[in-house]
């Protein structure tokens, strides 16, 4: 609890009537902030119990959820393959000793950083469906796979670059004094241990490309959202079938970020985590772009963790 | 190419997406801000409930919270922000129920920010301002939120350049920025590299000076430690 320590001291009898006084209000805005959303719903039919039970019958996940469910894993997991490649490659090159290809990764790697995905989607669809590139069935698919690649695969190069920088000197130095080229001294010294202290942040980056994957949606790509979608339309209970799609990402994503948390106290635990100083500062590289959160956010819960 | 951009309003489309930014900026930095005071709170409560927000927020899709206020609060349960006798109804409904769905989604990262910012403060800053008997109310004013919001410039900047990409998703509940023109030109005309290219270049050059911006503050204003 080190913010409450910073922030505040140890409560006296006065402080701590206050804080029984907020307390109160505290559960009193809970529970009028509750109240509200149940009259609401009440007032415009929403809460008749068939439409919220008709979710536990077998029809809506065999038809409707599982098949979106898993269009978004797919999606997700062919795209975080993919970007690591992509961000593997790019970081390589922007680490290159090579000046034209330094600059030529860092020119494909903030641009495709500071495009909105959604942009990339449209057109890359677009130009699938008019070519029919992958067959119908797979247009929508490749379009927000690419999209994904490339927008995660540049945010991941950040992060391989951010990852190497933050290695002590004398990693790469004592590479060069035994002989081996900049090259050879990049690939077997400094990337593996880079790519150590990056895997907390590469599982949060995953819970980014899960989030971000429901932007299939605007492009006809059958994942999870669209698929609550058609739940709602099917079955006219629009609001129970979003609130559970809601709740089924919230649970796969909440997972991703405690195993991140997990994996990083593991490391640092043998003294591999990532180091403190490594690329902070420097807006855009620490919070990635759609957010989700590498490294500062990769550990939530109660309890903030001493700063690190 | 420059019939087409005679022919449909780039600049309208992309001030678009400069108001939606704004907008949801300042109140992403209301709820963002109020979020952050809950949950450094002494009070357990009040901390439990920001970070039942903020975990909830952060891990649900943008597209749907947006797609949720379009279908769901506007139509279903009928909260109207706008005048529904005005004939632009729909219009403005649409456009200000997307920067409600982003101010609430970036509020939940602003909060991180800001807390990231006071836990960059060490303990000791406390205790010094304690041990010279600066009361609480002059040691948060003078010592601990001066050097906490210098700590989150940073991660605030990153969160204003993702609000800027992120207001594309409001296209998909109707509102007619520039990703949903692209949308409109490259289906009614070319799907060409140079209107990609043209819109793309829209975004790095809103979002690329607010990145320079942003790190040449948090290094100018960063706390030497």
């Amino acid at each position: 609890m080190s913010t409450q320590n910073v922030l505040f001291d140890a409560p006296g009898p006065k402080a701590r009537r206050r804080h029984a006084i907020f307390t109160l209000l505290g559960f009193g805005l809970a529970a009028v902030t509750l109240a509200l959303v149940l009259w609401k719903l009440q007032a415009q039919g929403q809460l008749d119990p068939s439409m919220w039970t008709v979710l536990f019958t077998a029809d809506v996940w065999t038809e409707y959820l599982i098949p979106g469910l898993i269009n978004t894993i797919k999606a997700a997991a062919i795209s975080i393959v993919f970007a690591l490649a992509f961000g593997l490659l790019f970081g390589m090159g922007r680490l290159s000793p090579n000046r034209p290809i330094r600059w030529a990764s860092g020119v494909v790697v903030e641009f495709f950083r500071s495009v909105p995905v959604l942009l990339m989607m449209y057109f890359f669809f677009q130009v699938f469906a008019f070519n029919n590139y992958f067959g119908t069935d797979y247009n929508s698919l490749a379009a927000v796979v690419l999209s994904l690649t490339l927008y995660n695969g540049s945010v991941i190069a950040e992060l391989v670059r951010s990852g190497v920088h933050s290695l002590p000197s004398g990693q790469s130095e004592a590479g060069l004094s035994i002989g081996l080229t900049p090259g050879q001294t990049l690939r077997s010294i400094q990337l593996p241990q880079a790519l150590t202290a990056m895997l907390p942040a590469l599982v949060g980056q995953l819970v980014v490309i899960l989030k971000d994957s429901a932007l299939g949606t605007a492009i006809t790509y059958p994942e999870l959202l669209q698929a609550a979608k058609d739940v709602g339309t099917a079955y006219g209970n629009v609001i129970p079938a979003y609130v559970l799609a809601a709740l089924i990402f919230i649970v796969i994503n909440y997972g991703l970020t405690i195993s991140a948390g997990r994996v990083e106290r593991g490391l640092s635990r043998r003294g591999r985590g990532p180091r403190k100083g490594g690329a902070t500062g420097v807006v855009g590289t620490t919070v990635d772009g759609s957010l989700g959160g590498p490294l500062e956010d990769a550990v939530v819960g109660e309890a903030p963790g001493p700063p690190r | 190419m420059l019939d087409l951009l005679d022919k449909y309003d780039v600049l309208g489309a992309f001030w678009m997406t400069i108001k939606l930014t704004v907008f949801s900026a300042i109140g992403a930095l209301v709820i963002g801000t109020i979020l952050a005071v809950m949950r450094v709170a002494p009070v357990a409560i009040l901390r439990r409930l920001g970070a039942f927000y903020v975990n909830t927020v952060r891990n649900t899709p943008l597209t749907l919270i947006l797609v949720f206020c379009s279908l769901g609060l506007l139509y279903i349960l009928q909260v109207n922000l706008a005048d529904p006798k005005s004939p632009t109804s729909i219009v403005d409904n649409n456009i200000r129920w997307a920067i409600v769905g982003l101010a609430a989604y970036h509020a939940a990262f602003v909060c991180e920010a800001l807390r990231s910012g006071v836990n960059t403060v060490p303990l000791g800053q406390a205790e010094a301002a304690r041990s010279i008997g600066l009361t609480f109310s002059q040691s948060l004013r003078e010592v601990i939120l001066p050097q906490a919001f210098r700590g989150s410039i940073a991660p605030l900047g990153s969160v204003l350049i993702a609000l800027t990409k992120n207001t594309t998703v409001a296209s998909i509940i109707g509102v007619a920025e520039a990703s949903g023109l692209m949308k409109e030109i490259i289906e009614n005309e070319t799907a060409s590299f140079a209107v990609f290219f043209i819109f793309a270049l829209g975004f790095v050059i809103l979002t690329l000076p607010v990145g320079i911006l942003f790190t040449s503050l948090s290094r100018r204003l960063a706390v030497k430690r």
